[in-house]
C-alpha cells in the first residue's frame, strides 16, 4: 500500500457521532494529516474544533488560510467557506457558490487533495443525507487515491455512503468500530 | 460540477493566465492557484469548451468572451449584511467612532454586487451620518458594479437579509428601504446617493484617495502571499492614521508587516491604524 500524505472525512447528518467515536482511538504518533470537511450550520464555527480535541491526544485545529499543513494535526473546514489544498501543502478557503447546497462543499475538498496528492491521498465518506463528496470520491480514485466509506448499514443516514457505493470503485467499507484501527495502520 | 480526471492541467492554467495579463493587462498571477484553477475548470466545462486550445484561443481573441471569463472566475457571492456581528460592531463602535469627523470617507474594496456598500449606508443613515459620509465601492470586474449601481437585489433574498439586519442591531422595518418590483426589491435612492462605484484592481491599481474606513471582506482569500503582502500595504497607504481596516471572518494581517502599526478590536477582524 502507498504510503498516506493526508487523510480527508466527509460528512453530514450522522456523522459526528462518527468522529466522536473514533477520535478517543486515534493513534496520537499518527504520520499524516487529517483533514475533517463536515456540513453544519453557519455560524456554529467555534464549537467543533473544541469539541473533537477533547476527544483526543492529537492538536485539533480550525483552518486558517494559507496554513501550512502538518502532519500529525486534525484540521476542521471552517463553516461557510470551500477548503481546497495547494500544490504547496497550504490551504486556500474559498467562499464561491454552494455546491450540492453545501459549504463547505466535500467535493470541492477532496477534488483538490485529489491533485495534490495523487496516490498518496485516502478519503473516507461518513454517514449523511445527500451525495455531496461523491464526485470527489471519483476524481480521488481517477488520480490514483483510495477511497473508503462508512458502512451504510451502520450510518444514522446511510444516502451519502451508499450513494458512493453505487457509483464509486470503493476500496473499503467500514463499520464504525472499524474505522479507527484502519486509520492507525494507513503507513 | 461533475469532474472526474481535470482537462487542463497546472501548466496550462499559467499559459492562460500569462495571456490575459499580456491581451488585456488582467494579472491573476498572485491568485491562489487551487481556487483560480477549480474556476477555470468550472467555466470549461459550463461553456462545454471543444478543447483548452479553442478555449484559449477565444479568450485571446473574443473580448467580449474575455468579459465572461472575467465574470465568471471572479467569486461574486455576497449578501446584505453578512455577519451580523461584524456589521454591529460597525454599528456600535466603528462608525460612532468616525461620527465625530467632518467628513468620513469609506472603500470597500471587492464590492462585487454592492449588497455591502447597500447594508454600510442604511448603518450611516440610521446613525445620522449619512449626508457627511462617502463610500468609494470598486472592484475589478464593471459588469457586477453595473449591477450594484441599479441597487436592485432579488426578493427571494429578503427574508434572509432582513433576519441579518435584525441580528446586526437594526431596529427598523427593513421593507422599508426598497420597494418590491415583482422579482426584484429595489433600494432607494437615497442610500445610493453617496456610494460611488468604480473600477479598481487591487492586484495593478494603486492608492486613490486617504480613507478613515477600509472594508476588505472575503478577497485576500483568494490571493497569494505575496500579493496580500502587496495589497495589505496598498490599504496601509490608503488609511488615515487612527482608521479602521476591516477584513473578512477567516483573513488576517497578523503575517504583514504593517501589523506592529495596528491594534486588532478584540473579537473582530477589525483593526485600527495606531501609528
Amino acid at each position: 500500500m502507498n504510503k498516506c500524505d493526508a487523510l480527508i472525512i466527509g460528512g453530514s447528518a450522522g456523522s459526528l457521532d462518527v468522529l466522536l467515536k473514533v477520535l478517543p482511538f486515534l493513534d496520537p504518533a499518527i504520520s499524516f494529516p487529517i483533514v475533517i470537511v463536515i456540513h453544519r450550520k453557519h455560524g456554529t464555527d467555534s464549537l467543533l474544533p473544541e469539541l473533537l480535541s477533547g476527544r483526543t491526544k492529537l492538536v485539533v485545529k480550525e483552518i486558517d488560510e494559507k496554513e501550512l499543513i502538518k502532519e500529525g494535526t486534525i484540521y476542521i473546514a471552517p463553516s461557510d467557506y470551500h477548503t481546497l489544498i495547494e500544490q504547496d501543502h497550504t490551504f486556500s478557503l474559498d467562499y464561491s457558490e454552494k455546491v450540492n447546497y453545501s459549504r463547505p462543499s466535500i467535493d470541492v475538498t477532496f477534488q483538490s487533495a485529489a491533485e495534490v496528492y495523487n496516490d498518496k491521498l485516502v478519503c473516507l465518506l461518513l454517514s449523511g443525507s445527500n451525495a455531496d463528496g461523491v464526485n470527489g470520491l471519483k476524481t480521488v480514485k481517477a488520480w490514483g487515491g483510495r477511497a473508503i466509506i462508512q458502512d451504510p448499514a451502520s450510518a444514522q443516514v446511510a444516502y451519502m455512503p451508499a450513494q458512493a457505493l453505487a457509483h464509486v470503485k470503493i476500496d473499503n467499507v467500514l463499520s464504525i468500530e472499524a474505522i479507527a484501527d484502519f486509520i492507525n495502520l494507513l503507513p | 460540477m461533475n469532474i472526474e480526471i481535470p482537462v487542463i492541467n497546472d501548466l496550462q492554467i499559467e499559459e492562460l493566465l500569462t495571456d490575459l495579463l499580456e491581451c488585456y493587462g488582467y494579472d491573476f498571477t498572485g491568485y491562489s492557484k487551487a481556487s483560480i484553477k477549480r474556476r477555470i475548470l468550472r467555466l470549461y466545462m459550463l461553456d462545454k469548451a471543444v478543447s483548452f486550445a479553442e478555449f484559449r484561443y477565444q479568450i485571446r481573441t473574443d473580448s467580449s468572451y474575455f468579459k465572461r471569463f472575467v465574470e465568471q472566475i471572479t467569486v461574486n457571492v455576497t449578501e446584505m449584511f453578512r455577519d451580523p456581528a461584524f456589521f454591529k460592531t460597525l454599528r456600535n463602535l466603528v462608525l460612532p467612532k468616525l461620527g465625530t469627523y467632518p467628513f468620513i470617507r469609506i472603500w470597500l474594496a471587492g464590492s462585487s454586487t454592492g449588497e455591502e456598500a447597500y447594508s454600510i449606508s442604511i448603518l450611516l443613515r440610521e446613525l445620522n451620518l449619512l449626508h457627511k459620509s462617502l463610500i468609494y465601492a470598486t472592484d475589478l470586474n464593471p459588469v457586477v458594479l453595473e449591477k450594484a449601481a441599479q441597487g436592485m437585489f432579488a426578493m427571494s433574498q429578503m427574508k434572509q437579509y432582513s433576519e441579518n439586519y435584525i441580528l446586526s442591531g437594526g431596529t427598523k422595518d427593513f421593507s422599508s428601504y426598497y420597494t418590491a418590483n415583482y422579482s426584484l426589491a429595489k433600494f432607494s435612492d437615497e442610500l445610493k446617493s453617496k456610494i460611488i462605484f468604480s473600477t479598481h484592481n487591487l492586484v495593478s491599481d494603486h492608492s486613490f484617495n486617504e480613507f478613515q474606513l477600509i472594508l476588505c471582506r472575503n478577497v485576500l482569500i483568494y490571493f497569494d502571499r505575496d500579493l496580500q503582502h502587496k495589497v495589505l500595504q496598498l490599504f496601509d497607504d490608503s488609511l488615515e492614521g487612527l482608521g479602521y481596516l476591516a477584513l473578512g471572518t477567516k483573513e488576517t494581517l497578523d503575517f504583514s508587516q504593517i501589523s506592529k502599526d495596528y491594534k486588532r478590536l478584540p473579537g473582530e477582524k477589525i483593526w485600527r491604524k495606531i501609528n
